[in-house]
């Protein structure tokens, strides 16, 4: 790292900017100066990533869905790896009569760079004949990452780094119902659909367990949904029922990862947009490899041909990837811990007597009736702000 | 490949399982990576790695330890792209921009400010300071720089005034609490309940360069007592300021006592870290240097043919950035290029967090036992709680105050009211009585009048009878009396003397005296 051999491409003005707490002491602006030449500052962004790959990084993943809808399949293909011991249902396991969590942490190194892995799976969601609150322990999960989290950061003797087991990002997964739904087939040209008139107003594609489901996630953890099996819907098909998905997010209010008050500048307006309107992705899962053309490629083979899981003009199964691990990883963490997390803490540092309580929680007497500030009324990212109530289980 | 024993992570992947706990991890040890900026490769040119690696918890070489711990550690077998990890978190950090804070102790006339402008190839603007401050004071300013896409936000606190007192004693301890009230606004903003922390502007001090005297002898008591009193707040880095004027012996023994006065006394002062491959040996080395000897200068002086900074003297040039001169790039290598960073990280994780804890502790609080994990956040909720019903309370009180307050000016002010109510009615009253009074008055005048008007009638009927009769008696001589008669006074002799009995009353009068005739009218005009 020789800094002797800088090229002063930039000589950028000096601007002061006015000193933002009142109570420390400074001086008034004076006029902006130059610098004469490089000194290097730049330095520091190498040593932020020394630094990183020293730490290594986290995410945490959870998955939703009924069973059956390639869940396991779509983690152990996106990571590359099986994450789970075995997708298939094996047989001495009986299906789980009521929705259970399970977490694998995996340790996985990709030149040089460790990144530890955590992903959580939902068997049993969405299987009972009465789905009734069935969010409920996928909810209390999340905020009990959340909690652990606080009591960490709440400690005297903090560690170093706080081991963050935090949901990152949830990625549902719709079933590739397909519900079309105004008079007449699908069309099968390459044209655009015509919308259907605004008369007709848009029937749910989404089902009420989803839409339920979905409304209580968003508020508290990024959200990403997926068509689940996409495999089994045409491109014309997918393309209605992603647009009719879209329809009823918007709505029911329901603010899907990436959000759009969370947009800083217009180049993540620009870049966002583009993907909300892709989202819900089409994916498909496969770990098993095929050879086609003389590759060897992941998919899935059927009597009518092999399916690419990694072929955009097959699924969109490359965008998912991308979005959450090559491009928006950071910002996942980011929007968790600086919306989501600030947002739980809010709460139970207010209400904390109305929560429910975990095992050996101290009774304290109830604070008084009147409330100082309404909980949940800040959603705060730099310069966006929108307001919405966590709703607590 | 990561081996399992890295990771001492547990987690029960049992069908049965509630919430899987997460411990702390260990990352075992760093592998320094050259790679950054990875490009997004196609998704058809991944490697392919045997699947037989593919570790399951029953076949593993340490078996017994993964089957206790149960974690996994995966070989990946294709490219799954997450090496742009750090890229994303550097462009994030490019989005947010980057703060550094720098605090520059030594007495006036040092050289403070020529230093940092040299430091930054900058001139900030700074007017010297006099020699006659009263006390010790800080003086802040922030600046932002800009390196092709690094946003720095700079922020500069000089001394003002150290060290010219003539009563020392006090001299660092402005400085301290300086320091402790840039921990204490920070830990507030943690606190509160709303927070936002990612766009708070970090004010707190990464680095503290002393700045020692060149006398050649050893370290100052001052220098000593403010060394000892900031080394557990702030990273400090003792410079040798005005290092020109010592030569190259002296300076070398210099350093020598000065490390040996600093490690004598138990001063701790920052020392470069060691722990990272790609720094370790350059900073082992800079850290045999300290401290630095430093000559700040902005004047360009012409040596060969290419301008350098430098300080011109009639003996020679000294050149900052000559490394044989001074240390100044060394300075600048290791503050800026290398360890910022680091600076800013043990200014957190250390200073920071004892800060906290030695505050929290005061503030009463303690996490001794582990059972009593959940008693942390009532202990902090339970100050909220007190504090919120102390806000009411005194809310309380000072409404039940103000009440008082407006029913004690209600009450004088009707007092006061009533009062002059009262005057009003005894004016009133007076008047009222006075008025009366003259009206009595007026009253006895009139019927005096009257009385007089009504004797006047009878006189003057008696009179005209009277009259009648003599003139009768006497109409034989009436026309030897015309020319007496012509005269105005002949009657009048007669009905002066009554009338001017009644002269107070001139519309009766009139009115009687028209019935007279001529004369009294003439009288009376």
């Amino acid at each position: 790292m020789d800094r002797r051999d800088y090229v002063p491409c930039h000589m950028d003005t000096l601007r002061q900017s006015p000193s933002p707490c009142s109570s420390r002491p400074s001086s008034p602006r004076t006029p902006p100066f130059e610098m004469f030449g490089p000194v290097g500052i730049e330095a520091v962004l190498d040593q932020l990533k020394i630094k990183a790959m020293k730490t290594g990084f986290e995410f945490n993943i959870m998955v939703v869905g009924q069973s059956g809808l390639g869940k396991s399949t779509m983690v152990n293909t996106l990571f590359k790896s099986k994450v789970w011991k075995s997708a298939m249902p094996s047989l001495e396991v009986p299906t789980p009569q009521t929705l259970e969590l399970h977490s694998v942490s995996h340790v996985i190194e990709e030149k040089g760079l460790k990144l530890k892995l955590t992903v959580t799976d939902t068997p049993g969601f969405g299987d009972q004949i009465n789905n009734d609150k069935c969010w409920d322990p996928v909810l209390g999960y999340i905020n009990q990452q959340y909690e652990q989290y606080l009591q960490e950061e709440l400690l005297i003797t903090r560690q170093r780094h706080i081991p963050d087991t935090r949901v990152h990002c949830c990625v549902y997964f719709v079933p590739p119902t397909g519900h079309w739904l105004w008079a007449g087939s699908p069309p099968h040209s390459d044209t655009a659909a015509p919308p259907p008139p605004p008369a007709l107003s848009c029937p749910d594609s989404l089902r009420p367990l989803d839409i339920e489901f979905l409304r209580r996630l968003c508020r508290t953890v990024n959200v990403v949904p997926v068509i689940a099996r996409a495999d089994s819907l045409t491109i014309e098909e997918r393309e209605a029922f992603r647009s009719r998905i879209q329809q009823n997010l918007k709505t029911h209010c329901i603010e899907v990862y990436p959000q759009k008050c969370f947009d800083e500048d217009i180049n993540d307006s620009i870049l966002n947009g583009k993907i909300r309107e892709q989202i819900p992705f089409a994916v498909v899962g496969a770990d098993q490899e095929h050879l086609v053309n003389g590759r060897c490629v992941l998919g899935r083979k059927t009597k009518w041909g092999i399916i690419e899981v990694e072929n955009i003009a097959h699924c969109e199964f490359l965008l998912l990837r991308d979005l959450l691990i090559r491009s928006h990883l950071q910002d996942l963490k980011d929007i968790t811990h600086n919306v989501h997390y600030e947002n739980y803490r809010v709460i139970r540092l207010n209400e904390s007597h109305q929560l429910p309580r975990g095992p050996g929680w101290v009774n304290l007497a109830p604070a008084s009736p009147v409330q100082l500030t309404s909980p949940g009324c800040l959603k705060v990212r730099r310069r966006a702000q929108k307001d919405s109530k966590d709703d607590e289980c | 490949m990561a081996s399992s024993d890295e990771t001492r992570l547990l987690v029960s992947p049992s069908h049965c399982s509630s919430y899987a706990a997460a411990a702390g991890t260990a990352f075992g040890d760093p592998r320094p990576s050259c790679s950054h900026g990875a490009p997004l490769t196609s998704p058809h040119s991944f490697h392919m790695m045997s699947k037989t690696a593919c570790i399951s918890p029953q076949v593993s070489d340490c078996d017994t330890q993964t089957k206790k711990e149960n974690i996994r550690s995966l070989t990946m077998c294709g490219h799954v792209g997450f090496e742009s990890l750090p890229d994303q978190l550097v462009d994030r950090s490019i989005q947010q921009g980057f703060c550094f804070n720098i605090l520059c102790v030594g007495e006036t006339g040092i050289g403070k400010s020529t230093l940092i402008n040299t430091l930054f190839n900058t001139s900030f603007e700074e007017h010297e300071s006099s020699h006659f401050c009263p006390n010790v004071r800080l003086k802040a300013q922030t600046y932002e720089l800009q390196e092709s896409n690094v946003r720095l936000k700079l922020t500069v606190v000089y001394t003002v005034g150290f060290g010219d007192q003539i009563n020392k004693e006090e001299s660092y301890q402005p400085i301290v609490d300086y320091i402790d009230g840039q921990f204490d606004a920070y830990l507030q903003e943690e606190l509160k309940i709303k927070r936002s922390l990612f766009s708070y502007h970090d004010s707190r001090i990464h680095v503290c360069l002393y700045f020692i005297a060149p006398t050649g002898h050893s370290l100052r008591t001052l220098d000593l007592l403010t060394m000892k009193s900031l080394d557990s707040k702030v990273n400090i880095i003792p410079l040798i300021a005005k290092a020109d004027t010592i030569s190259k012996t002296e300076l070398q023994k210099f350093k020598v006592k000065l490390m040996s006065e600093l490690v004598c006394n138990g001063v701790q002062i920052y020392q470069f870290p060691t722990d990272d491959e790609t720094t370790a040996k350059i900073n082992a080395s800079m850290n045999g240097h300290l401290p630095f000897a430093v000559v700040g200068s902005m004047d360009e002086i012409k040596v060969g043919n290419k301008m350098v900074r430098a300080r011109q003297y009639p003996w020679g040039i000294v050149q900052v950035e000559n490394e044989n001169h001074c240390d100044f790039v060394k300075l600048r290598e290791m503050l800026i290029c290398t360890n910022m960073e680091d600076l800013r990280e043990q200014t957190h994780a250390r200073h920071y967090e004892l800060y906290r804890r030695c505050k929290l502790e005061e503030m009463g609080f303690n996490d001794m036992s582990p059972e009593n994990k959940p008693i942390r956040i009532f202990s902090l909720q339970e100050t909220y709680e007190a504090k919120r019903h102390e806000f009411y309370g005194e809310r309380q009180r000072k409404e039940e105050e103000m009440k008082q307050m407006f029913v004690q000016r209600v009450k004088e002010k009707e007092a006061i009211l009533k009062e002059a109510e009262r005057e009003l009615q005894a004016k009133f009253e007076h008047l009222k009585r006075a008025h009366q009074e003259e009206r009595m008055r007026l009253e006895e005048k009139r019927r005096i009048l009257e009385e007089e008007t009504v004797a006047f009638a009878k006189k003057k009927a008696t009179s005209e009878i009277f009259q009648s009769q003599s003139f009768m008696a006497s109409s034989a001589t009436v026309r030897k009396e015309k020319d007496r008669k012509k005269e105005p006074g002949y009657r009048l002799e007669l009905l002066c003397f009554d009338v001017r009995a009644c002269e107070t009353n001139d519309g009766r009068y009139d009115a009687d005296a028209s019935r007279e005739g001529y004369n009294t009218r003439g009288q009376h005009e």
